[in-house]
């Protein structure tokens, strides 16, 4: 077998990829149950199929993609852009810890603006917290890989210390967790006795807006001819700095609401573990969707299962929750496998007019 | 401040920088050779576990050890696969490895969690741990420390003095010329990428077997992209490592100090020190040399196909 470039990238292959690391994660997922001594199948219906077999099921799955999607709707802008910003967990945990302490501040407070000014405090911290890392990029030139993840840690840390400190509950029994939040700083839910809330709404709406932004605005071309080639943006005149800050912080402020999303929905107060590493599994998402705002719901519906199969898995068959995690990985590693097949082809080698080149690699 | 004071926190410097030292170590041959590999966590993080786990299991700390580097080869593997022989975005796949490894390693030491083991106890040499100052800071540690300075010593001959160091180079500066000139680009990267993986996961064996002897969820604390931008602090050469990892060490273990002379000032407060000195540094660095690419290995993440 030989790896040959096509002579046009496949856009079959685009969108077969995905499919195909699915399909790749679900046997290897069969095989590592075997190996756990777990019936293969059944397993693999206990963590994907059983979570979202009833309506409650479903609800709750939409409860998981609503900050996955919000979190992966900035990260498409940034990395169509090549603007790696691997800082929305950061982003939503510091978008958490200030909307949490705007959200207690306004514990006695009743109002039509008492939700609009929680999500927009968690917004205005998101934002902030990615515009450090703007700024450092744009005025340093420092790599925004290593400094999105280490804002990501330093964000993780304030959280810690203000559970520990300021924002603990002075009623609670010594936990490092703040206090219960209102009933009317909570985002209302869509329907009664489940939890999926409004944000979903917001992150559907935000959805239709990149969408629109990508195809039919300047802008969307201008990120789009960025990410593909730096030099010909910069040729035409296209503001690569200002283009940096605000993908950015458009990232950062939708990494925020997505943490408002958490803390004043189901989660319903500070706590330390409040992101399941929400911020890192939008960055599959983005990747599996394609980038494409269809693709990246899809997506986040397929991460957001995981979630809930590693809750399953763990009630169902006493298996670690962090099965999760190794899901999310192998799938990424799949799709980036499968990847190649977009832009080569796999050429069996009796069929090769080139073989002197080839044994030389 | 008394010499006891000073030997002390030399002692805890050199201890902290340790599992820093061997990343970066690793992580600089393989980007040396022109691979960027972003997995450094993940792969420290699968060796801790592995690590642990066979030390709990064996009860022989060298076994911990060897499951370690192991593991961390394995999981490299994975990487150098898909990024090389794939040919996939270095960036995005180096990503996917440290997800993989954080979720591998949590999965594979959720049942070891509150287990400890006996770890590497200091292994005083006698007469050199003697010399004022510096002598329990060298010389009063464990023996995955000695070995790092042995790997340090060795990265650092490999590097400078020998003709397979040239090789590394010049595959991570040209790759076409290299290939031109007969060498497997793709064997070398192969190497480079496994000999990181094999730090990486001795580095998770030091955390997981000496530094703090226990298995707990990602205990590498952020420690992988520590000394990825460490290697850019040092600007890819051996002996600014081994300065930039005690560095490091020292800006870690500041609260000690602090707490030594009365402060109060809250632990996670304190723990976000290194995270803002790597900030920092990068900075710093940046700034100065305004055009990173004039340190850099010319072909740094960039992918190698033969038949392009």
């Amino acid at each position: 077998m030989r790896i040959e470039k096509r002579l046009h990238d496949s856009r079959l292959m685009v969108y077969l990829s995905p499919l195909l690391a699915l399909l790749l994660t679900l046997v290897s997922g069969a095989l590592l149950f075997a190996l756990l001594g777990r019936p293969p199948l059944a397993s693999l219906y206990t963590f994907f199929i059983a979570p979202i077999s009833d309506l409650y099921g479903l609800s709750e799955l939409a409860v998981k993609v609503t900050p996955l999607l919000l979190c992966a709707i900035g990260l498409t802008l940034c990395f169509k852009a090549k603007i790696w910003n691997i800082g929305a967990e950061g982003q939503f945990v510091f978008g958490a810890l200030i909307g949490g302490a705007v959200t207690l501040q306004l514990a006695d407070s009743e109002g039509f603006w008492v939700l609009p000014t929680i999500i927009l405090s968690g917004a205005a911290a998101g934002l902030a917290w990615a515009g450090i890392a703007a700024l450092l990029l744009t005025r340093f030139n420092a790599n925004e890989i290593l400094t999105t993840i280490m804002l990501n840690y330093i964000a993780v840390n304030l959280l810690l210390w203000a559970v520990h400190g300021p924002l603990k509950d002075p009623d609670g029994l010594n936990f490092p967790e703040s206090a219960l939040f209102a009933s009317q700083t909570l985002l209302p839910v869509l329907f009664e006795d489940y939890r999926v809330s409004i944000a979903l709404f917001i992150a559907l709406f935000m959805l239709i807006v990149i969408w629109v932004v990508l195809t039919r605005t300047l802008l969307g071309f201008q990120l789009r001819v960025m990410g593909e080639n730096q030099n010909a943006a910069r040729f035409a005149g296209f503001k690569g700095k200002t283009l940096v800050w605000l993908l950015l912080c458009f990232s950062g402020a939708m990494a925020g609401v997505a943490a408002i999303s958490e803390t004043n929905g189901p989660v319903g107060q500070l706590i330390p573990t409040l992101s399941l590493g929400y911020g890192y599994a939008a960055i599959i998402v983005v990747f599996m969707g394609r980038m494409h705002p269809l693709g990246i719901l899809l997506a986040s519906c397929l991460l957001g299962l995981t979630y809930l199969g590693g809750e399953m898995a763990q009630i169902d068959q006493g298996l670690p929750k962090s099965i999760t995690g190794l899901f999310q990985g192998m799938l990424l590693f799949y799709l980036l496998a499968c990847d190649l097949l977009i832009s080569y082809r796999l050429v069996s080698s009796s069929h090769t007019k080139t073989a002197t080149i080839d044994s030389a690699n | 401040m008394d010499i006891s004071l000073i030997e002390n926190i030399l002692f805890a410097m050199v201890r902290t920088g340790t599992p820093l030292l061997l990343v970066a170590l690793g992580a600089m041959m393989s980007e040396r050779s022109g691979v960027l590999n972003l997995g450094q966590e993940g792969m420290i993080l699968v060796g801790a576990a592995c690590g642990f786990i066979a030390a709990y299991a064996g009860g022989s700390l060298g076994l911990g050890v060897i499951a370690a580097v192991a593991a961390g080869v394995a999981v490299s593997l994975i990487f150098a696969f898909i990024a090389l022989t794939l040919i996939s975005n270095q960036v995005a796949t180096g990503l996917a490895l440290t997800i993989f490894g954080t979720g591998l390693s949590a999965f594979l030491g959720a049942a070891y969690v509150g287990q400890t083991v006996t770890g590497f106890a200091p292994l005083a040499i006698p007469l050199l741990s003697d010399i004022p100052l510096i002598g329990k800071a060298l010389f009063a540690q464990d023996a995955l420390v000695y070995l790092s300075f042995i790997l340090f010593a060795a990265v650092f001959v490999v590097m400078r003095y020998t003709r397979l160091g040239l090789i590394i180079r010049a595959v991570g500066e040209n790759p076409d010329v290299a290939h031109a000139l007969g060498y497997k680009v793709l064997l070398v990267r192969y190497c480079a990428v496994m000999f990181g993986g094999g730090m990486a996961g001795l580095a998770g064996a030091y955390l997981s077997l000496a530094y703090t002897p226990m298995w707990s969820e990602g205990i590498a604390a952020g420690r992988g992209w520590i000394a990825l931008a460490l290697v850019v602090f040092a600007s890819w050469r051996t002996e600014r490592i081994l300065l930039g990892a005690w560095l490091f060490g020292f800006a870690s273990i500041l609260h000690l100090l602090l707490q030594g002379y009365g402060y109060e000032i809250s632990p996670n407060l304190l723990a976000m020190l290194p995270y803002v000195v790597t900030i920092l540094v990068l900075v710093m660095m940046m700034y100065r040399q305004k055009n990173q690419g004039l340190f850099a290995p010319r072909s740094l993440g960039q992918p190698y196909h033969p038949l392009k």
